[in-house]
């Protein structure tokens, strides 16, 4: 047997769908899988096997596309990673606050990774790192194993708190991005119009941000972010401002649009469900100065509906494992802020 | 895709108003009509009040040898309007008034935002400079008015030079002000969108401290109004300021409350043009503030 028949051609169809990475890292994963899986069909088909079901056995064993492109993600060099990083400020009394300490941290390429922990914990200075706002003051901050020296064309930044431009409608605040990259202005409008539908924001194309709603408000940001196509995908809380019913739907959209452009994402929240519902991975990290304190795999099925995943079985066992190790963090902050109240 | 899509209909239209709404459309007619009809009468009450006190003469309340009437300052303006003003035609006067206090307005404003604008996006400089400016605006500016008119000379342009310093540092203050003022966040997300550092300024700085020079441009027309009559007070050929000069020195509170009355004029038909420009400008800016007054 030479070419690759119906069998898997399907499967690879299926891999290359789920693998996380451009279009050239693609075709040499592709081709390399190729070679195993009509390798490992060949074999069965000399052991005297009929050939369709020689196929079938070689993609059983090499398990579910999902699962494989997960494994050749872990394998390549990590998207993001922090070596050994601390963060140390000024403040105007003229002392060292130290933010975070000897962090490590790597996030697969294609990963969604959620980092947890006490208020006050550095992880929004850790997004700051990432994203290039801030030089680390010990340490190494690696994109795709490059040095980070400044704001990376890579990464999308959603902030916690509205940062869509009051001063702009929701057209030109979607369209800022490629606008400031060189794109003119009608391709620009154009691609703000699609980011505008998938948002679900048609209709509201001239409102200008005081005249919608707070949810509404975090969709234009969500589009603002997305439409540079970012392969790093940087959240700080988004949703915490919103209320419980809008945080949900929010929450099963940013699955369904990430599940789109596998983009590598961290999300900053202290919302330990949340974390859960949306993440592959849970990293908790300890209240300040914040280091990491445990990461925890989260192999929930996907796709995943985040208001229905919360009864899933396994879904309690991951929350009962790493509240065990929150807790602790999260009554150290709480003593500590009890301390400067009293 | 969108869970929640939203219809392409505006959300702020609603259905056809109810009676209730009607009742309270009504209501608030009815309060304007009140509230205007109250202020005219506030005036009526001020103005009948001086005309009668002044009515008897040196004998009375109110002497108008000292403080005028509303009689004899409508009867000044109508010489004014038919005769001409002793420095000649009264829209002379008004004109070169206006036209010191526009240009004074317009070069007040343009140095203003370019300085305030550099000192704030560039720290050395604000660092640099600070304590000179901080000097220079705790002086009483309009002494200045002197050296103009020695340097310059009768003509406009130090009447101009006058207008264009009291202007300069009240649009100076806010546009420094507004553009350190710019949201981090704004200003950090639209670095992570691709923004060079001249993007920024253009972007986000700029129209974040827009709302701040515009509140600014209020009051500093009324400043370059009074730069142009100071400086013609203190020596001019034209104007409404050398107007009230020599209404003062001939003895005549008639004709200085009727200048009064022109520059009033002026100065509030200036005020609606702002306002015209600023909802103009800045029509992103929620409108609350003028909802209140009809509350």
């Amino acid at each position: 047997m030479t070419a690759t028949t119906q069998i898997l051609r399907d499967y690879l169809d299926r891999l290359e769908s789920e693998l996380p990475f451009g279009k050239k890292e693609k075709r040499e994963i592709l081709l390399e899988a190729e070679d195993h899986l009509i390798e490992d069909a060949q074999r069965d088909e000399a052991s005297g096997m009929d050939a369709d079901e020689a196929e079938r056995r070689a993609t059983r064993r090499f398990g579910e596309p999902q699962a494989l492109a997960r494994r050749f993600a872990e394998e390549r060099a990590p998207a993001i990673e922090l070596r050994g990083v601390t963060k140390r400020f000024l403040t105007p009394a003229g002392t060292a606050y130290t933010a975070l300490r000897d962090l490590d941290l790597s996030v697969h390429v294609g990963e969604f990774c959620a980092v947890v922990g006490p208020t006050g914990c550095g992880k929004s200075t850790t997004l700051a790192l990432i994203s290039g706002l801030e030089p680390p003051s010990e340490g190494e901050v690696l994109l795709d194993g490059e040095p980070v020296t400044g704001v990376s064309r890579a990464v999308g930044y959603v902030f916690q708190v509205d940062a869509v431009f009051p001063w702009k409608n929701v057209l030109d605040n979607v369209a800022t991005g490629p606008r400031l990259r060189g794109v003119d202005r009608a391709q620009a409008n154009r691609l703000a119009q699609d980011w505008i539908g998938r948002v679900g924001l048609t209709g509201f194309e001239r409102y200008y941000p005081h005249q919608l709603s707070g949810g509404m408000r975090k969709r234009a940001a969500l589009a603002q972010t997305l439409i540079n196509e970012p392969r790093i995908l940087l959240m700080d809380e988004p949703f915490s401002a919103l209320d419980v019913q809008t945080r949900t739907l929010m929450e099963n959209e940013l699955l369904q649009l990430w599940s789109a452009t596998k983009s590598s994402v961290v999300f900053v929240t202290h919302d330990l469900e949340e974390a859960i519902a949306l993440a592959d991975r849970v990293v908790v990290i300890t209240a300040g100065p914040g280091t990491v304190k445990g990461t925890y795999r989260v192999d929930l099925p996907r796709p995943r509906n985040v208001s229905e995943i919360r009864f899933h079985p396994e879904f309690a066992r991951i929350y009962q494992e790493i509240w065990n190790d929150l807790r602790d963090e999260v009554l150290v902050s709480y003593e500590r802020s009890k301390r400067v109240v009293s | 895709m969108s869970v929640l899509s939203a219809s392409s209909r505006s959300p702020f239209v609603g259905p056809e108003p109810t009676s209730s709404d009607r009742a309270r459309a009504q209501a608030r007619t009815k309060r304007r009509v009140l509230v205007n009809g109250l202020r005219v009468g506030v005036a009526v009450l001020v103005l009948g009040l001086w005309e009668l006190g002044t009515s008897q003469g040196e004998a009375g309340l109110i002497d108008p040898f000292f403080y005028g009437r509303p009689s004899g300052i409508a009867s000044q303006l109508w010489t004014w309007i038919q005769n001409g003003t002793a420095q000649g035609p009264l829209w002379l006067q008004v004109a070169t008034t206006l036209e010191e206090a526009a240009l004074g307005f317009l070069i007040g404003v343009g140095l203003g935002i370019v300085f305030g604008a550099a000192l704030g996006r560039i720290r050395l400089l604000a660092d640099v400079f600070a304590p000179y400016i901080k000097a220079l605006n705790a002086m009483p500016r309009v002494v200045l008015g002197s050296i103009f008119i020695i340097t310059i000379g009768y003509g406009i342009w130090s009447k101009v030079a006058l207008a264009v310093v009291l202007v300069f540092f009240v649009v100076f203050f806010n546009a420094f002000q507004g553009v350190r003022e710019v949201d981090r966040v704004l200003l950090n997300n639209a670095r992570i969108l691709g923004a060079s550092e001249r993007q920024l300024t253009t972007h986000v700085i700029f129209p974040s401290a827009l709302s701040w020079i515009l509140a600014s441009l209020h009051t500093s027309f009324g400043f370059a109004l009074v730069g142009a009559v100071v400086g013609e007070y203190l020596g001019a050929i034209h104007g409404i300021g050398i107007v009230i000069a020599t209404a003062q020195s001939t003895f005549n509170p008639n004709g200085v409350f009727a200048a009064m009355l022109i520059l009033a004029l002026v100065a509030v038909t200036a005020e609606f043009a702002m306002t015209w420009l600023e909802n103009r400008l800045i029509k992103w800016r929620p409108n609350s503030f003028t909802d209140i007054q009809h509350i």
